[in-house]
C-alpha cells in the first residue's frame, strides 16, 4: 500500500514535468538558439547572471531557455549549478580604472574626464512600442549591422583608452570622508561562511550583488522617497569590460578574461558634529555583472543606508535589506507555503478548538 | 543605623563617561570652572567625571542638576545601560564588594540588574515592554528572578499592584492604555518586584501632573519606608529632593559640585550653583 | 552555437563537492558537542528551492555513505510529492538503497513528523527546519537572538507564554513547540507536532537539524535531556484527540490526520504512513514510550 502511494506521489511529478516541457515548447517547433538569447535577451541574460552569482553567458542562456524566461528561476538554476564547480582561485580585485568603457556618466559634474559617454541606454528613448518589432527579418537586421559597422572608425576603436574616476577628482581634493576606524574591513565569501551581523562591509556588498534586483530597487526607492534620509547623486556610472586575473600557484598573475560589469558610485553627504571636522562625502558604492543600471545605483544608496544603521528605517537596518533582497531564498521560502502543512495545521486546530471552547464556558458561566 | 566606613551598599569611584575620542585634557578643560562639558580640543562630551560616592543600606541619596549636569548618565552607568569610559563599582551583596560590578559578563549583570537592583525611567517605555500587559511586565522580572509558577507569579503581581495603587483588573491590559501616572506605577512594581535592596528612580515624577507627581512621591516614601529599601533618586526638581531623600549630591557639567545632607544643602548652600537651584525653590 | 557536449557535468557523489561536505561535518560535530547550539554554515545553493528541505539535503548528503539505507517522509507520508522529489535526487545522486520501513532506514529524513516507531541506536533522524530560531517570534533581530543565546537570556520567551496563557487560557504554541535541551539552549524543534516532542528526550537515535536557507545546524544527542517548555502549574500537553481512532486499524494511540470527504463525512487515519502500513498487515511495530501518549486509553 505504501509503494502505491508513493507511486501515485512520484507518477504526478513525472506528469507535471512532462506537461511543464510541453508547455514551454507547444506553440513553436522552432527551437531558440542559446547564441539569440544570448546576443537578443542580453539584459536578461545579465540579470540572471547577476542574481546567479555566475559569469557564464552560455549557462545563463540555456537557464533563461530552461525556464522559460522565468529570470528568478533561471537565476536560482544558475546558483545551483555554481555550487557544482570546484573553486579553484580566488580572482584578485578587479580595478574598474581599467575598463574597456562602453557607457560612463556623472550626474554631479557638467564635464568629466573623458566625458560623458551615454553608450547603450533606454534612458533618453520614448517609450513607444515598436510595432515594426514584430516582423523584423534577417534581411533588417543585416543591413542595420552593415550601415552601423560602416560608420565605425577602426582606427579610434583602437585608440581608446581608460579614463580616470570621478571619485578620484573628489578624493585629490580631500573632500572624500576616509573610512572610519571602526569600519570591519575583513575580507569575507557569503559562499563560504553565512553571514552573521553586525556584517562586514565585504559580505554586505557581495549579498547585495546577488539581490534581486527589484528587492533592492524597492528598499533603495523607500530610502530616498520618504522612508529613509538617502539622497545620493550619481558620481559614476560605468558599465564596460575588465580584466580578471589570478594569482598562479607560483605567484605570477595571469589574465583569465574579461567580465562585464555595472559600477555606481553614488556620492552622499554627511555630518559632522565636531567643531574641528568637516561634513565630507562618502561613496556608496554598487558593482553587478553585466549592464544593470538600476540595480548598480540602489546596491549603492543602500551600501549607504546600512552603514549609518537604524532600525526605524528599513534600507538603514542591515539584517532586513540583506535578509530580505535575497530573491533566490524569498522566493524559495514563499513558494513553500504550498507544500502541505496539514500536520502542522492540525496542531494549531486543536488549540483553536480548545480555546473556542473555553470561551464558551467562560460566556455560558 | 550607623554609616560607618566599611558597612556602605554601593560604592562608586571615579565614574567617568566620556562620549567621542578623548584625550587626558577633556576632563581636565572641562567642567563647572569652564562652564562647559565638551572638550574644546577633541570635541568629545564628558557627560560625568570624577564620580565618587558611597551608598549605605536603606539610605535615600539624591542627585540633582540641570539637564546635562550629567546625573542620569550617573545611574545608567550604574544599570549597565550604558558603558563607563573610566571607574568602577562596587555592590556589597555581590561576592561581597570585592568585585567591579561595571566589568562583569553581560549574564553576571543581568542576575544583578535582577535581584539586586530595579530603575524607574522618566519614559515609561523605557522600563516597561508595551507590548506585554502589566503582569507580563512584572512576570518578567519574577521569570528572570527565578519563578516559573503562573499562579504565584499573579499572586505576587496582584500585590505589588496592590502596593502601587494600580487597579488589579487591569493587571491582562497593555500598559499604552494607561495614564503616565499609572505607568509608573507599574513601573515601579515591577522595578521592586524581586525585592531588590537598591532601587535607581530618575526624574519618574518628570511630565506627570502636580497632583498626580504628589501621590507617586507619596507611594514612593511609603514603599522606602516599608521595605527599607536604597534609593539614587535623580531629578531637576529640588522639591522632589527634599521629600525623598536623605543626603544629596549636586552636579553641575558632568561633575559633582557639592554633596551633604538633604537638609543642610536646601539651608546652607556653599556652591554658587547649588545657591542658584535653592533660591530659584524658594 | 554552443556544442552541446561542452555542457555535460559529471557530479560528486551525493551531489556536493568534498570540501563543502567536510565543512558541513565539522559544524554537525560542533552542534552534536553543543546541544541545542545553532551552528552557523555555508549551506551551498542545491538545486532545491529554498524552504523546500536543502537543510535537511545538507545534513543527508554530507552525511550519507553507500552503505546507508534512506527514508524521508513528509508530513509523516513516504508518499508526499516533495519526499518523492527529494527521495529521487538523493537516490540518483547517492545509488544508496531506500525504503518506507522505519525500522531498516538508517537515516531518516523528515519534514514535520518523527515517525511513531521508535528510534534506534544506528539511525540518525535528519529534520528539514524552516525558522531554525525559536526566540524570533520575541526578537526579530539574529545579532540580539545570538547574544540572548550565548547569555541564557530567554525571560521575553518565557513572557511570551505567560501572555499567551492570559489572553488565551493556555499556551497557544501548536507545531514547533520550543524546548529546552541539555538544561541550556531553548531551540526550535522544527514544526514538529507537540505530539512528537516528548519522543526527542532522551531518545536513542541521533538526531540533526538542517535550516538551508536561515544557514543553520543543529543537534541532539542520542540520550539528551530534552524538556518542552512548561510552567509550574501550566503544563505542556500533546493533541487531544479525544478518544478518536483509526478508521482503518481502530488504533488510537497515534497522531491523526482528519479526513474530509466528498459526501460530507469526515473521520481520522493514522498519520505516519509506514505505521499505518504495519499496522494494516497485523505486524507489531514498537512505538515510542511516553507519559503523555500512555494516558490514551485504549
Amino acid at each position: 500500500m505504501g509503494y502505491v502511494a508513493v507511486k501515485g506521489g512520484s507518477d504526478a511529478i513525472e506528469n507535471s514535468l512532462e506537461l511543464v516541457e510541453f508547455y514551454r515548447i507547444r506553440n513553436s517547433i522552432t527551437p531558440i538558439e542559446i547564441e539569440q538569447i544570448k546576443s537578443q535577451l542580453r539584459l536578461a541574460v545579465d540579470k540572471v547572471m547577476g542574481e546567479g552569482g555566475l559569469f557564464t553567458p552560455d549557462y545563463a542562456a540555456i537557464a533563461l531557455k530552461q525556464a522559460e524566461g522565468e529570470v528568478f528561476e533561471a537565476a536560482f538554476i544558475l546558483r545551483a549549478f555554481r555550487t557544482t564547480l570546484q573553486r579553484r582561485f580566488y580572482s584578485e580585485t578587479i580595478n574598474t580604472r581599467e575598463m574597456f568603457v562602453k557607457r560612463k556618466i556623472s550626474a554631479s559634474f557638467r564635464e568629466i574626464p573623458g566625458g560623458q559617454i551615454l553608450g547603450p541606454t533606454r534612458d533618453y528613448s520614448q517609450r513607444i512600442m515598436d510595432t515594426k518589432k514584430a516582423s523584423e527579418s534577417t534581411s533588417d537586421i543585416q543591413n542595420f549591422l552593415q550601415q552601423f559597422e560602416s560608420k565605425i572608425d577602426k582606427n579610434t576603436l583602437k585608440s581608446i583608452k581608460t579614463y580616470a574616476k570621478v571619485i578620484d577628482l573628489l578624493r585629490e581634493q580631500g573632500l572624500l570622508k576616509p573610512i572610519d576606524k571602526k569600519e570591519n574591513k575583513q575580507l569575507l565569501d557569503i559562499t563560504r561562511e553565512a553571514i552573521k551581523f553586525p556584517a562586514a562591509r565585504s559580505a554586505r556588498l557581495q549579498m547585495l550583488a546577488r539581490a534581486e534586483t527589484g528587492g533592492l530597487m524597492a528598499m533603495g526607492y523607500a530610502s530616498m522617497r520618504g522612508f529613509g534620509s538617502v539622497h545620493p547623486t550619481v558620481g559614476e556610472l560605468r558599465y564596460g569590460s575588465v580584466p580578471v586575473t589570478v594569482k598562479d600557484p607560483s605567484g605570477k598573475l595571469r589574465y583569465i578574461g574579461k567580465i562585464e560589469v555595472t559600477e555606481a558610485e553614488m556620492i552622499n553627504g554627511t555630518s559632522s558634529n565636531k567643531k574641528s571636522e568637516a561634513a565630507l562625502y562618502t561613496i556608496g558604492y554598487g558593482l553587478c555583472f553585466g549592464q544593470n543600471d538600476t540595480k548598480a545605483i540602489c546596491m549603492g544608496i543602500l551600501d549607504t543606508t546600512m552603514r549609518n544603521p537604524d532600525s526605524n528605517q528599513p534600507a538603514n537596518d542591515q539584517e532586513f535589506v540583506l535578509y530580505h533582497t535575497e530573491g533566490i531564498e524569498s522566493m524559495g521560502f514563499t513558494n513553500h507555503l504550498k507544500l502541505p502543512h496539514y500536520v502542522t495545521f492540525q496542531s494549531s486546530l486543536k488549540n483553536v478548538r480548545e480555546e473556542v471552547e473555553r470561551k464558551k464556558e467562560v460566556a455560558t458561566a | 543605623m550607623s554609616n560607618t566606613e566599611d558597612n556602605w551598599l554601593l560604592k562608586v569611584n571615579n565614574l567617568t563617561k566620556i562620549y567621542g575620542d578623548y584625550t587626558e585634557n577633556s576632563i581636565k578643560n572641562t567642567g563647572p570652572e569652564f562652564n562647559s562639558n565638551i572638550c574644546p580640543e577633541t570635541g568629545s562630551i564628558v557627560a560625568c567625571a570624577d564620580i565618587n560616592f558611597e551608598l549605605y543600606p536603606g539610605e535615600v541619596l539624591g542627585i540633582v542638576g540641570e539637564s546635562g549636569s550629567g546625573k542620569s548618565t550617573v545611574v545608567k552607568l550604574l544599570y549597565f545601560d550604558m558603558e563607563q569610559s573610566l571607574g568602577s563599582a562596587f555592590l556589597m551583596p555581590h561576592l561581597d564588594g570585592l568585585s567591579n560590578i561595571l566589568e562583569e559578563s553581560n549574564q553576571k549583570k543581568r542576575w544583578i540588574r535582577n535581584y539586586l537592583m530595579g530603575m524607574v525611567y522618566q519614559n515609561p517605555r523605557d522600563g516597561l515592554n508595551f507590548k506585554f500587559s502589566s503582569g507580563g511586565n512584572i512576570a518578567e522580572k519574577l521569570i528572570m528572578g527565578g519563578n516559573f509558577h503562573v499562579g504565584n507569579i499573579r499572586n505576587r503581581a496582584t500585590d505589588l499592584l496592590e502596593k502601587t495603587e494600580v487597579p488589579v483588573l487591569r493587571m491582562d491590559d497593555k500598559p499604552a492604555s494607561f495614564s503616565g501616572g499609572m505607568q509608573q506605577r507599574v513601573q515601579i512594581s515591577k522595578a521592586i518586584a524581586n525585592n531588590p535592596p537598591l532601587l535607581f528612580l530618575d526624574e519618574v515624577t518628570t511630565g506627570l501632573d502636580v497632583s498626580v507627581q504628589a501621590k507617586v512621591l507619596d507611594l514612593i516614601r511609603e514603599l522606602q519606608q516599608d521595605l527599607g529599601i536604597a534609593m539614587i533618586v535623580v531629578s531637576h526638581d529640588l522639591s522632589v529632593i527634599r521629600m525623598l531623600t536623605d543626603r544629596t549630591i549636586v552636579m553641575k557639567n558632568g561633575r559633582i559640585v557639592e554633596r551633604g545632607l538633604t537638609d543642610q544643602i536646601l539651608q546652607d548652600p556653599q556652591h554658587e550653583y547649588s545657591q542658584l537651584l535653592v533660591s530659584s525653590l524658594l | 552555437m554552443v556544442e552541446n557536449n561542452k555542457y555535460i557535468n559529471k557530479y560528486n557523489f551525493a551531489f556536493i563537492d568534498e570540501s563543502t561536505k567536510k565543512e558541513i561535518r565539522r559544524k554537525l560535530l560542533k552542534a552534536v558537542a553543543i546541544p541545542g547550539y545553532q551552528v552557523p554554515y555555508s549551506s551551498p545553493e542545491m538545486p532545491i528551492a529554498r524552504g523546500w528541505g536543502t537543510g535537511g539535503l545538507h545534513v543527508t548528503l554530507a552525511i550519507i555513505g553507500k552503505k546507508d539505507i534512506f527514508k524521508i517522509i513528509d508530513q509523516g507520508s513516504d508518499a508526499s510529492v516533495n519526499a518523492c522529489n527529494l527521495r529521487n535526487f538523493v537516490q540518483s545522486m547517492t545509488g544508496v538503497k531506500t525504503t518506507f520501513d522505519t525500522s531498516e532506514a538508517t537515516i531518516i529524513q523528515t519534514r514535520h513528523r518523527i515517525t511513531e516507531e521508535e528510534l534506534n541506536e544506528n539511525q540518525i533522524f535528519v529534520y528539514q527546519v524552516p525558522q531554525p530560531e525559536p526566540l524570533r517570534s520575541v526578537e526579530r533581530y539574529e545579532n540580539k537572538t545570538r547574544q540572548m543565546h550565548g547569555e541564557a537570556d530567554y525571560a521575553k520567551m518565557w513572557v511570551s507564554l505567560y501572555e499567551q496563557f492570559v489572553s488565551h487560557g493556555d499556551i497557544m504554541l501548536g507545531a514547533g513547540y520550543p524546548v529546552k535541551v541539555n538544561n541550556r539552549y531553548i531551540m526550535a524543534p522544527s514544526p514538529i507536532p507537540r505530539w512528537d516532542i516528548p519522543n526527542l528526550n532522551l531518545s536513542k537515535a541521533l538526531h540533526l537539524f538542517g535550516a538551508g536557507r536561515e544557514k543553520r545546524l543543529y543537534a541532539i544527542p542520542p540520550f539528551t535531556k530534552v524538556e518542552p517548555l512548561e510552567f509550574e502549574d501550566i503544563k505542556f500537553h500533546i493533541e487531544d484527540f479525544k478518544g478518536s481512532a483509526c478508521s482503518k486499524t481502530g488504533y488510537k494511540k497515534a497522531f491523526l490526520d482528519e479526513m474530509y470527504y466528498d459526501d460530507g463525512s469526515t473521520n481520522f487515519v493514522i498519520n505516519d504512513s509506514n505505521f499505518l502500513d504495519k499496522l494494516s498487515e497485523k505486524e507489531e511495530p514498537i512505538q515510542h514510550e511516553n507519559k503523555y501518549i500512555n494516558q490514551i486509553e485504549e
